[in-house]
């Protein structure tokens, strides 16, 4: 139960709030708006700090490729804001509040570079770490400090930047970030390979991986999934569909689209709105948001992908597709939480995380991967580098992390 | 530069600690001959020297840990070395330190295709990965232009970029996952053929980490496809202003070349007359910018680029029209080092980021600079990122001529961070830029960053002296001072 709640209006405000909690011993719940607070372990926390009236842009250059923003602003502002400037956050970041009952577009850019997400274009472009350049933060020593740089080529001092994106608010309260912004595509276009079995489906992702036609998403929905896409010519397949996007400048998509056309032995191919639409389900994970079911992100090397399927369709009841080409499964399990499965199926050859589950599971079932002993020690020591009294979000990632 | 006082007593149990590392790295993976150990002095950065206590050379993950665990125990610090090709000093050894040398580690330990990554022991060259998996038609893509000599460790350490990161990315972007040792001989691995780390991104911190936090022994790397086709554009504007105007213009186009460099006129001048590429030295600043992708997107863009510097005030272009003519109009630039080194007995090169619209400003500036050191300076550009490479000239047997030198070039990056930008885009801060890190972060900024450094390496053993201007016991930099117990500012917003 949250008693109290800061919502500073800057910097030093946010540190007011750290000092307080730290002299009162008191943990702080770390929140933008709030939206994906259903990823990670329960944080006990009487107290929270809510980043939301931290708002707007502090310094875009287009042309700079670099965007600077308080760490409260809404996603669904920064990416206005760059649509209209068509450029974008290369990583196409996922909106995943619908996964937790939320609406869509509800997240803050401090929140996503937390959570560290990336969507489909992962593969080409990197993840939340490969754009996010600098940021302002307060540690829980209350110190307000700054990390990286406005620039995007910069090696001065340690990237901390990318520590900080992906520690879910466990680190520091972020206040500021700088993220690295990219021309928007002019156009895009999906090839569809149909009713291929994964193995034989993964050949294809594979092999459009291999080629040099910057292949920019690749997924694999199986029958049943495929079926509830709200693309017609995916739902209509009557079958699996293999997807491979092609994005960039008109003439270069045709030209690459038709190559790849015979080389792949497309069914047929998706035009850019029917591709924004289809990439945006499988980036989302709109085909398990509407059931409660205990929903999985596996990372694992992408030429396993069918193979970690398979085993794990073999030891529990789930639905699963597969995105970066084959390196990414997600399932939704039905009956029990799944999570020794999960682990079981990827060993040692990667990471499963628990997306979405009630908090009685997220309790009681590591959240993140477990980490092998070492990695675990470092991981404690990095944390109390940032937070030695373990006032952020307690125990959100880790027991004691 | 001052280095961290050696500790005599370590000097003094130098036998010893031969004796313990050769128990560990038997034969002539340990030297201690002074002439075999000239080879060691320094790095990239020929102006400081200093011989290591003694050298080894593992050649297993198990004799560097053993290694490192060793001079814990003794309290003997350890620098890390890969070729040695640093520009920032990060590998200058320690008169009362190990060099560890990562040469042995020279194998390529598989390639996979199917998962497009290859694992690599770190004293691989750079070139050397893309070499080996050239057949296949793929590459590494990070390419310095000390590929040929430079490790991937070192790349690591450094998180090196090259001409082609604007759209490739850097070292950091590129690496998927390593094998590291602690200073107390643990041995980790983080990420590996799959993506992400699925808890903090360790090996984002360890990249770029200058060899402070752990010794790197195995890299996963990413592999791409090479593009189909390739071809440059060579622009001069009469002005520096319209060559960085033009720049702006072509990624506000939403195009983000391969490669877009750029020379000033001493550069050009020096560059021309060593290697001929027929560059026009009647204009003060030249672009280069390299397209590649598909043969249709190639040409697509060579149309649209140079549309955009007609618009721009380009008073001179010229485009590749096969792969030999696209190699000359790159000779000058990557012969502009060693053509500066022609026509001056030393160079210094430094390695700032600005925003790009502030080169005009910084270009100005540093003329006025170089007025009053007395010094002449060129620049190449890496435009498409505004990382500035200015060449300042200078003759080191004239005396007080480097001092000026490092002078002209300290005042450079002070100005880099002035207008918004930082101390250095790939070369790192070393023990060159280290004092100047306080122009860039607060005494807050760098204690943040030297608490990191406690979690990997409380005792603060490896490669002292570089990165941080003052070295805080961590010990000291975990007291934390929290008076009070009521809330001291209750004007905060609460709900
Ligand atoms: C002519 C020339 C051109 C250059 N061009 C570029 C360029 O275009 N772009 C660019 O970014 N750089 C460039 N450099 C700089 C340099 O080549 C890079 O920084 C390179 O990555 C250094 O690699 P190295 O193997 O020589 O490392 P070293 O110089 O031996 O070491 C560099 C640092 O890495 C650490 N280190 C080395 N190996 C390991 C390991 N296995 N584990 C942990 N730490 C380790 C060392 O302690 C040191 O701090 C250039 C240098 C020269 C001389």
């Amino acid at each position: 139960m949250t008693i109290s709640t800061f919502r500073p209006e800057t910097a030093a405000q946010a540190a007011d709030a750290v000092r307080w909690a730290l002299s009162n011993a008191e943990p702080l719940e770390v929140l933008g708006r709030g939206s994906k607070r259903g990823l990670g372990r329960p944080v006990q926390a009487a107290h929270a700090i809510d980043l939301s009236a931290m708002t707007g842009i502090v310094a875009y250059a287009p042309e700079e490729l670099v965007l600077t923003v308080r760490a409260g602003t809404p996603m669904a502002e920064v990416q206005a804001l760059l649509a209209e400037n068509r450029q974008q956050l290369a990583f196409e970041p996922p909106d995943l509040a619908p996964l937790y009952g939320g609406a869509a577009g509800e997240g803050t850019i401090g929140g996503l570079v937390a959570a560290g997400l990336a969507g489909p274009r992962r593969i080409k472009d990197g993840s939340c770490r490969d754009h996010t350049l600098g940021f302002e933060a307060v540690n829980g020593r209350a110190e307000v400090y700054k990390a990286g740089g406005k620039v995007v080529k910069n090696v001065t001092g340690y990237d901390v930047p990318k520590l900080i994106a992906g520690s879910f608010g466990t680190l520091s309260v972020l206040t500021e970030v700088t993220v690295k912004v990219l021309p928007a595509p002019e156009t895009s276009a999906t090839m569809l390979v149909l009713g291929r079995e994964p193995d034989a489906a993964l050949r294809v992702l594979t092999q459009a991986l291999q080629s040099p036609y910057e292949v920019s998403g690749a997924a694999f929905l199986p029958a049943a999934v495929a079926a509830r896409s709200g693309v017609a010519a995916v739902a209509g397949a009557g079958g699996s569909a293999a997807l491979v996007r092609l994005e960039g400048f008109g003439p270069s998509v045709t030209a690459r689209a038709a190559a790849l056309r015979d080389e792949l032995g497309c069914d047929g191919v998706l035009d850019a709105a029917e591709s924004a639409a289809l990439w945006a389900e499988i980036r989302d994970v709109s085909y398990f948001s509407a059931a409660d079911r205990p929903l999985w992100k596996l990372s694992v090397p992408p030429a396993s992908g069918p193979a970690v399927a398979a085993a794990l369709q073999a030891s529990v009841a789930c639905e699963l597709y597969l995105d970066w080409g084959g390196g990414l499964v997600w399932a939704a399990v039905d009956g029990g939480d799944g999570a020794e499965a999960v682990r079981a199926a990827v060993g040692a050859n990667g990471h499963a995380t628990l997306m979405r589950a009630p908090e009685s599971v997220r309790a009681s079932v590591p959240v993140f991967h477990p980490q092998p002993a070492p990695v675990a020690a470092l991981t404690q020591r990095v944390k109390a580098s940032f937070d030695p009294a373990g006032i952020f979000n307690p125990g959100r990632m880790h027991a004691g992390v | 530069m001052k280095m961290p006082a050696p500790d005599s007593g370590v000097i003094a149990r130098r036998r010893e600690i031969v004796d313990r590392l050769r128990a560990i790295v038997p034969g002539e993976g340990v030297i201690v001959d002074e002439n075999e150990l000239r080879a060691y002095e320094c790095d990239g950065l020929t102006a400081y020297r200093q011989l290591p206590l003694v050298v080894v050379l593992p050649s297993t993950t198990e004799q560097v840990s053993r290694v490192l665990k060793t001079c814990k125990e003794m309290g003997v610090k350890v620098v890390p070395r890969g070729a040695g090709t640093s520009l920032s000093g990060g590998a200058l050894p320690l008169e009362d330190g190990v060099l560890l040398g990562m040469g042995k580690f020279n194998r390529i330990l598989e390639v996979d295709f199917d998962n497009r990554c290859a694992v690599v022991q770190p004293g691989v060259t750079n070139l050397g990965i893309s070499n080996a998996v050239a057949h296949a038609g793929f590459y590494y893509a990070p390419d310095p232009s000390s590929q040929i000599a430079c490790t991937i460790g070192g790349n690591v350490a450094e998180n090196s970029g090259g001409v082609h990161c604007l759209k490739y990315g850097l070292t950091t972007n590129n690496v998927m996952g390593v094998e590291m040792v602690l200073m107390d001989g643990t041995i980790l691995r983080l990420g590996g053929k799959h993506l992400d780390q699925g808890g903090y991104d360790l090996l984002g911190i360890i990249t770029g980490s200058e060899g402070l936090l752990g010794v790197v022994t195995e890299v996963t790397v990413r592999l791409l496809k090479k593009p189909a086709t390739a071809r440059a554009v060579l622009l001069g504007f009469p002005t520096n202003e319209q060559g960085g105007d033009c720049v702006a213009a072509i990624i506000g186009a939403g195009i983000i070349p391969g490669g877009m460099e750029m020379m000033d006129k001493p550069a050009i001048h020096a560059a021309e007359a060593f290697v001929h590429a027929g560059y026009p030295l009647d204009v003060e600043s030249l672009l280069i910018v390299e397209l590649d992708g598909p043969a249709a997107e190639v040409d697509h863009l060579i149309g649209r680029v140079e549309a955009i510097a007609g618009q721009h005030g380009a008073c001179y272009s010229r485009v590749s029209r096969s792969e030999e003519e696209r190699l000359v109009v790159w000779a000058g630039r990557k012969a502009a080092f060693p053509a500066v080194g022609r026509i001056s007995p030393d160079y210094y090169c430094m390695d700032g980021t600005i925003p790009r619209k502030a080169l005009p400003l910084v270009l100005q500036r540093m003329q006025e600079m170089a007025e009053r050191y007395s010094l002449r300076v060129a620049n190449v550009f890496h435009a498409g990122d505004g990382n500035l490479h200015p060449l300042i000239l200078y003759d080191a047997n004239i005396p007080g001529e480097l001092e000026r030198a490092e002078l002209f070039g300290a005042d450079i990056l002070k100005l880099c961070v002035e207008v918004g930008g930082v101390l250095t885009g790939e070369h790192g801060v070393g023990v060159e830029k280290r004092d100047l890190m306080t122009h860039q972060f607060t005494e807050t900024d760098l204690e943040q960053q030297q608490r990191v450094k406690c979690a990997f390496d409380p005792d603060g053993l490896l490669n002292p002296g570089k990165v941080f201007p003052v070295l805080h016991r961590c010990a000291e930099l975990g007291r934390m001072h929290i008076s009070g117990g009521k809330l001291p500012f209750p004007d905060i917003p609460r709900f």
